[in-house]
């Protein structure tokens, strides 16, 4: 599904990740801890393709298919979704305009012909159904106004509604309290799926008891200095980053 | 070409020197290249005026002479181009076949145009319920609907149609809001406009359909002059719309409208404009001179105007569509989306003048800039002694795509009334990376991208158009703004 060989990448002229080597197979999830300032928020923009985040030496690729060349349209439209870790306001533009040109946008890249209004209003109602979201968000401009916790939500909806095959989700839980976090890890855990797979990317352990990884990896400096499995997590929230950074060392 | 031998005839009756005649094609007659007194005279005559109507115009050539020698152009707008050479232009421009009854007299090539312009000239294909009236160059070339109208006693001719049949009206309205003498442009305009609109809604009548003016420039180093007057008679309610293209050229191309409104006692008038004359190209050859001044009075107690308009085009945009707030409780609005991309400039706003007590006035003004395009917001409030109680509220946004464009408000507020309450607000932001990279992430390209985000920080004007053409704007921004970023 996804694999990251060696990947250096810049930021400002700097270098950020210092070779990362990462292999997610179908259907598996994978969760990337480390310290603040460790490289975490630069490798999801990394594997979306924003701009100013520049890749010097190695490849990523999706189903055996490199995503350097590609716009981030185009890797989105490839099934790579980003939950930010600070969603993005866009004023005037209902959440369900916005969430409907996505959603043929990925539609028309697939060949499909596009949703239909009222097919999309009743998906759309029912996924948010799910994710305990009231159905007033559809009509309310793309995360004006919203809490942090409704930001999050509108994500994860966001995902359940594009269905991509590659989820990254960036620090989903901060901001989140105990009850919108489970709500969020069940909208994820919904996605689940032998050929869908998860990169969820975290500071703290409290989420990977929601969303179950199969692969824990910690990354310090740019570098993933530790790979292990569940346990991994909750070794790190008992013993803190400082040991394991050290360790590795 | 053979030229038509009744329009060589007309030529030669009415004045010896132009001897050369017209530069007569198979679509239009063009009058030569000037500005006179004759040419004034050979319009009026060409239309078959009665005597008022040439010494209308006659007196605003004379008054607009004094201006062009006393002080010229007006200058204080934030735009800067080449003088224009107002003996370089055909003031008159005509597609032949004139005197139509009906439609299906119309230049079949003229119809094609209509159609690739998108606007349902043909009856039978504006079921939708817009009733056009065609301006083409010069000549006003079509109004359907007419006879549908006509049972409501409401009349939607051609400007020369009005001033023929319903001179009364027009010697009544014609100037009494923008008066000969208003500025540079509208008396240039009074001197010479060749057609446009009229429309009168009696007493209580509600139009039941929108209507429509498409406006199209075709001859190359043609001025456009169309003049409007709409009136809305007491109790009635009409809403109005403007439309206007023009085809590329390298030469800019000057269009100076006049367009006035009159309201009367509980009347509304809803006029909205989507203006997408050619823009120039991106280092800014050619492209229409859009100089147009619109006004509209609120005579009547609460009657109420409201301009609604999304500019897109033109190389320079000077306009500031204005309401004179006379009456009691009346209502002035005035929602602006202006865009100006590569080397365009703009610089519109609109004038509230509040008079009438408790009148009310709402600006909504949203102006985007791109590449190295200037644009400026330019309004005044000013509340009268007499206006007691009067309130406006203005709202300015600027919009900025990329680094080299320029967004300025200019708002002059004057009152004159210790109750009154004016409200200003104005913001300047850019469309930020954060937003295209979210945008993009999600699989939308980077030009929906902008035309999503500009669309949502226009969506407070844009939906004050009738739905149908607020598709079409909505569309417009987007193209306006191609290659805007990246």
């Amino acid at each position: 599904m996804l694999e990251i060989k060696n990947l250096h990448a810049k930021v400002d002229g700097k270098e950020i990740l210092h070779g990362i080597d990462l292999v997610i197979k179908p259907g598996e999830i994978h969760a990337v801890m480390g310290p603040n300032g460790s490289g975490k928020s630069t490798l999801s923009y990394v594997l979306a393709g924003r701009d100013g985040y520049e890749v010097t030496e190695g490849d990523i690729l999706l189903n055996g298919q490199s995503l350097l060349s590609m716009e981030p349209e185009e890797r989105a439209r490839e099934g790579v979704f980003l939950a930010f870790q600070y969603p993005v306001e866009i004023p005037g533009v209902a959440n369900a305009t916005f969430l409907r040109s996505a959603v043929n946008a990925v539609r028309k890249h697939k060949g499909l012909a596009d949703m239909d209004a009222m097919t999309f209003l009743k998906t759309a109602k029912a996924k948010m159904k799910q994710l305990q979201m009231d159905e007033k968000f559809l009509q309310r401009a793309v995360n004006v106004g919203f809490s942090g916790g409704e930001k999050k939500r509108n994500e994860v909806f966001q995902m359940l509604m594009l269905e991509p095959s590659l989820m990254i989700l960036d620090e989903t839980d901060s901001g989140l309290d105990i009850d919108a976090l489970k709500v969020v890890a069940e909208g994820v855990n919904a996605l689940r799926s032998p050929e869908r797979s998860a990169l969820v990317i975290t500071h703290y352990q409290r989420l990977l008891d929601y969303i179950v990884p199969d692969v824990v990896h910690v990354l310090a400096r740019g570098r993933i200095i530790k790979t292990g499995g569940k346990d991994l997590a909750l070794e790190l929230e008992a013993k803190g980053y400082a040991d394991i950074v050290a360790d590795a060392a | 070409m053979a030229a038509n031998a009744q329009t060589i005839e007309t030529v030669e009756n009415l004045a010896g020197e132009y001897k050369y005649g017209f530069v007569t094609d198979i679509e239009s007659e063009i009058l030569p290249k000037g500005l006179s007194e004759d040419t004034v005279r050979f319009i009026s005559a060409k239309k078959g005026e009665p005597q008022w109507m040439l010494d209308w115009r006659l007196k605003a050539y004379r008054a607009w002479l004094r201006m062009a020698e006393e002080k010229g152009e007006p200058a204080w707008a934030k735009v800067s181009y080449p003088k224009i050479d107002f003996q370089d232009i055909h003031y008159y421009s005509a597609p032949k076949k004139k005197n139509l009854k009906s439609l299906d007299e119309v230049d079949p090539e003229l119809l094609a145009t209509y159609e690739k312009l998108g606007i349902p000239l043909k009856e039978r294909e504006i079921l939708a319920g817009v009733a056009v009236d065609a301006v083409f160059d010069s000549v006003s070339v079509a109004t359907t609907f007419k006879e549908k109208l006509k049972d409501l006693g409401i009349i939607f001719c051609s400007m020369s149609e009005a001033v023929r049949e319903h001179p009364d009206l027009v010697q009544k309205y014609l100037g009494s809001v923008v008066p000969i003498t208003d500025n540079f442009y509208a008396t240039l305009n009074s001197a010479v406009f060749s057609d446009g609109s009229f429309v009168y809604v009696p007493p209580g009548v509600r139009c039941p359909m929108e209507l429509s003016t498409y406006f199209r420039i075709n001859e190359a180093k043609t001025g456009q002059f169309e003049r409007t007057l709409i009136i809305c008679d007491k109790g009635a309610y009409v809403s109005y719309l403007e439309g206007c293209t023009a085809p590329m050229r390298d030469e800019n191309q000057l269009h100076a409208a006049v367009v006035e409104l009159v309201c009367m006692e509980d009347a509304e008038i809803r006029y909205a404009t989507v203006q997408n004359w050619y823009p120039g190209d991106k280092e800014g050859r050619g492209g229409i001179y859009n100089f147009v001044t619109k006004r509209g009075a609120c005579r009547g107690a609460r009657s109420k105007i409201s301009w609604t308009q999304v500019e897109t085009g033109s190389a320079i945009t000077w306009k500031y569509p204005s309401v004179i707030l006379q009456g009691d409780d009346s209502v002035g609005e005035f929602y602006s989306v202006a865009v100006a991309n590569n080397a365009q400039q703009a610089d519109t706003g609109t004038k509230m003048i509040h008079l009438g007590r408790n009148t009310k006035s709402t600006i909504i003004s949203k102006g985007i800039s791109a590449g190295k395009a200037q644009n400026t917001y330019r309004g005044l409030v000013r509340v009268m002694p007499g206006a007691a109680g009067a309130r406006n509220y203005s709202q300015c946004d600027s919009l900025l795509i990329g680094d080299r464009c320029g967004g300025h408000t200019v708002p002059y507020i004057e009152v004159k009334n210790r109750s009154a309450k004016v409200e200003h607000e104005a913001t300047t932001s850019r469309i930020s990376d954060d937003q295209l990279f979210y945008c993009r992430q999600r699989g939308l390209s980077e030009e929906d991208a902008v035309s999503t985000i500009v669309n949502g920080f226009c969506k407070e004007v844009l939906q004050k158009l009738p739905m149908e053409f607020a598709v079409e704007a909505q569309k417009l921004l987007g193209v306006s703004l191609e290659g805007s970023v990246g």
